[in-house]
């Protein structure tokens, strides 16, 4: 059987690991073998929240440079600072909406623009996907679903062998009850988007 | 009911490496478990806690390491089985029990879970703690999956009341941290009761005693290495004439690697899951077998070192190599592409790697900002650094900072810079004592409220007994924040349920003896700069307590909301005060120049503290939705 590596990077309170915890039961639930990790502890206050899932019959928890199959950006910064992670195979995924670095906030650097960062990495990957997963979030009706809506473009994008029904139903039995409906439409419209 | 209590056999649940741990010891009927939290440990602590509020099962937070690992030997020697978790450096603080324990031994199971932190990722060293089984001769355990965590705690338990000496299971930040498919088996009800039977000549370690002790520990050392031999952890696998030994996450590493290199015929494979005592006979047979010996393993060169033994002493000279130029580094965690890549090299496999795509090479040359971390918007802690830094600056004082380990250890980056020293848990008392003692220079050192009870209160008596002149502020935020607020013995706010009595710091500051104790709201700026001010200005030692709950902590467990919102007006002047000496995350620059305030509130950072308004005149506060509703 085929191997999937997918890495996933973000920003603290982004919803990464809710996101992985979906993808990798989803995947399980779609029959296979699976492997994800996360970095726990001082990595987490305010900066960049980094994880993984293995599809396939893969041992190692950790991608190497160049071995991610697909890449998914939750903020365009963070997409780009993980490009060593992709190689001319890659599929990448990515949030367009920026969530502005307290360094930039304060004057001490400025962010880039987000059509430059994707202009290269559309250029050195097999093919790139853009969202603006807040407007679609808010549109299901939270905006907290943004990291639900990137789900549903990875089950679109067809990059990894999870259908959308796996998803789906991850999304009923995993996400907290209060929010099920609001993140289905999210997934959906995310599955629509690209 | 606690997924880890499920008592489905047979099903597969994703389970992190320290979920699985903990699994493995609910399989083996552990009765009581210990620890301090410490990343990348504390998830089995944590599981515990919940657990043991729906079992019989017996847990505790125990102050630190030491404690921890004493007070489970306790049961561990009254016959129950019990496990006692920690990071890799808190097995220091508890090494000194440790050591002897090895000489009495236990009668019910006892596992000692050590997570090491290869390239720490959230720890200040990466000892590689293998080197504990040798220098206390105790049987070490290493899994390489989430599934063979949980086999080999349930394993544990068995091995240790065989050998009756306590186990060491070592993880990594790898093992304890990814999560993988595992198979549960059968429950056992925890047994939290057992019954101590007198055996001075055992357990008393006199000299007499500890004498003979000693040779029983090398009796059943002999026995353990037997053991390891034939354990079902420890295995050969694959044909050829080229020989990996290896252990732990690195093993996942192989086995990936000689996939990929398309060698696995190539390759026979020493997998050593019961590393220590090291199994010499089996490691001889596969020597035997093989032309050369690559070892494959994080940091120090522990397996290679006993095989180059076990070859010398049977009279081999088959290569033996794996730290070195070339090979791989005793620095820093592998990785699948490292151990690939010197694969590839040692054993002359052609193979290009995926060409990793290289932002360098984009002509647009961005510069792309840093996330550095950063204590949360509203924390007490950079109100404390704030106010000490602001009464310094009046006073024209400078002052050097040791420090601690926690959440206010963020203190080091700008604009706070108020960070000198930090080498271990409880190093900012003993250590402002002889810096202050070496340059006579003003010292305010800080310490959390759970590092004063784990190891700050013998450095204070120590303080007041050499009469040593120093500032200790104790950052009292009532958790144990940076790890996943687990109580602490002060803790104000207590989880659901909980019934534990609490112990008060300023009076164990009191009863140390100092004379000058002043505590403090953070949150009141004007009034605690008063105070501080004060004990600036006298000698001697003096401690300010500073306490405020942990916002995130006291929104979770009082479930409190956001009460107030700010924002800049007109008055504001940009002369970027706030941003310089302050640092709130919640604090920015104004990108929208059509408005006329220079600085913004971020509503969606901001938990309305209302710290920033008491120090500039441009702030005030706005009326929320929420009391507008009302």
């Amino acid at each position: 059987m085929d191997s999937y590596r997918i890495f996933l990077t973000g920003v603290g309170g982004q919803g990464t690991l809710l996101a992985t915890t979906v993808l990798a039961e989803a995947a399980i639930l779609a029959g296979h073998n699976v492997l994800s990790s996360e970095v726990h502890g001082m990595a987490q206050r305010g900066g960049v929240v980094e994880s993984a899932v293995m599809i396939g019959e893969i041992m190692s928890p950790i991608i190497s440079d160049g071995e991610a199959d697909l890449l998914l950006g939750f903020e365009p910064i963070e997409t780009y600072r993980a490009m060593r992670k992709c190689s001319a195979n890659s599929v990448v995924i990515s949030n367009s909406v920026p969530v502005t670095p307290h360094t930039v906030s304060i004057g001490k650097s400025t962010y880039p623009k987000v059509e430059n960062l994707f202009s290269f990495i559309a250029g050195q990957v097999k093919q790139l996907i853009t969202l603006d997963a807040q407007a679609l979030a808010r549109e299901a009706g939270s905006v907290l679903s943004a990291n639900v809506v990137m789900l549903g473009a990875v089950a679109s994008s067809g990059a990894i062998p999870v259908p959308r029904e796996a998803f789906e139903e991850t999304i009923r039995t995993k996400t907290k009850a209060k929010f099920v409906e609001a993140n289905l439409r999210a997934f959906g419209l995310g599955f629509g988007a690209p | 009911m606690h997924p880890l209590l499920t008592p489905d056999v047979e099903k597969r649940l994703l389970l992190l490496g320290n979920e699985a741990i903990v699994r493995g010891a609910l399989e083996a009927g552990v009765g009581f478990a210990t620890c301090y939290p410490g990343t990348p440990s504390s998830e089995i602590g944590d599981n515990f806690f919940h657990i043991a509020a729906e079992s019989d099962l017996y847990f505790e937070y125990s102050t630190n390491e030491k404690v921890a690992l004493e007070t489970a030997a306790g049961a561990a020697v009254s016959g129950v089985r019990c496990m006692c978790s920690m990071k890799h450096v808190g097995l220091n603080v508890a090494a000194d029990p440790l050591m002897t324990l090895a000489y009495v031994g236990v009668r019910g199971g006892m596992v000692v879970v050590t997570a090491d932190d290869p390239s720490m990722f959230s720890s200040q060293n990466e000892q590689d703690n293998r080197i504990y089984a040798k220098l206390s001769g105790l049987p070490l355990l290493e899994p390489t999956s989430a599934q063979e965590a949980k086999d080999m705690t349930k394993a544990a338990f068995e091995i240790s009341e065989t050998l009756e000496l306590p186990v060491l299971f070592r993880t990594t930040t790898r093992l304890s941290h990814y999560r993988g498919l595992v198979v549960t088996g059968p429950l056992v009800p925890p047994r939290a009761k057992g019954v101590f039977e007198r055996d001075s000549a055992r357990f008393v370690t006199v000299p007499a005693n500890a004498r003979l002790r000693h040779r029983v520990l090398l009796e059943q050392g002999e026995k353990a290495r037997e053991m390891a031999c034939k354990a079902p952890f420890n295995t050969i696998t694959g044909e050829g004439k080229w020989g990996i030994a290896t252990s732990g996450m690195a093993y996942s590493y192989v086995v990936d690697a000689l996939r990929d290199l398309q060698m696995e015929e190539k390759v026979k494979v020493l997998k050593l899951g019961f590393s220590y005592p090291f199994p010499d006979d089996l490691a001889e047979g596969f020597i035997r077998a093989v032309d050369k010996v690559l070892v494959v393993e994080e940091l120090e060169p522990v397996l290679e070192e006993s095989l180059k033994v076990t070859a010398q002493t049977r009279g081999l000279n088959t290569p033996i190599v794996g730290k070195g130029p070339g090979l791989f580094s005793r620095l820093y965690e592998l990785t699948p592409g490292i151990v690939r890549e010197v694969l590839a090299r040692y054993f002359g496999i052609d193979y290009s790697p995926l060409r990793p795509v290289d932002v360098k090479e984009d002509p647009q040359d961005i510069q792309l900002p840093m996330r550095p971390p950063n204590l949360c918007a509203g924390c007490p802690h950079r109100n404390s650094y704030y106010i000490i830094k602001t009464v310094l600056k009046d006073l024209n004082v400078e002052a050097i900072f040791p420090t601690d380990i926690g959440c206010y250890t963020l203190g080091l980056l700008p604009p706070l810079e108020m960070a000198d020293f930090l080498i271990c848990m409880g190093s900012s008392v003993s250590s402002a004592a002889g810096i202050a003692r070496a340059t006579d220079k003003k010292i305010i050192a800080y310490i959390g409220d759970s590092t004063f009870f784990h190891s700050g209160i013998t450095g204070l008596i120590n303080a007041v007994h050499n009469g040593h002149e120093f500032v200790l502020v104790i950052l009292d935020n009532g958790t144990t924040a940076m790890t996943g607020h687990q109580p602490h013995p002060g803790i104000d706010l207590a989880p659901p349920d909980w019934d534990k009595p609490t112990v008060d710091i300023e009076a164990v500051v009191l009863a140390c003896g100092v004379e000058q104790v002043v505590t403090i709201d953070p949150r009141q700026l004007a009034g605690s700069k008063d105070k501080v001010r004060e004990v600036l200005q006298s000698d001697g030692l003096s401690v300010i307590v500073s306490k405020a709950p942990c916002p995130l902590y006291d929104a979770r467990i009082t479930g409190r909301k956001k009460e107030m919102s700010f924002r800049v007006g007109f008055k504001c002047e940009a002369c970027k005060h706030c941003i310089e000496n302050f640092g709130c995350p919640a604090l920015c620059l104004n990108d929208d120049y059509t408005k006329r305030a220079n600085m913004v509130i971020r509503d969606d950072l901001c938990i309305g503290c209302g710290t920033c308004n008491q120090f500039c005149d441009a702030i005030s506060p706005k009326k929320t939705k929420i009391e507008k509703s009302n």
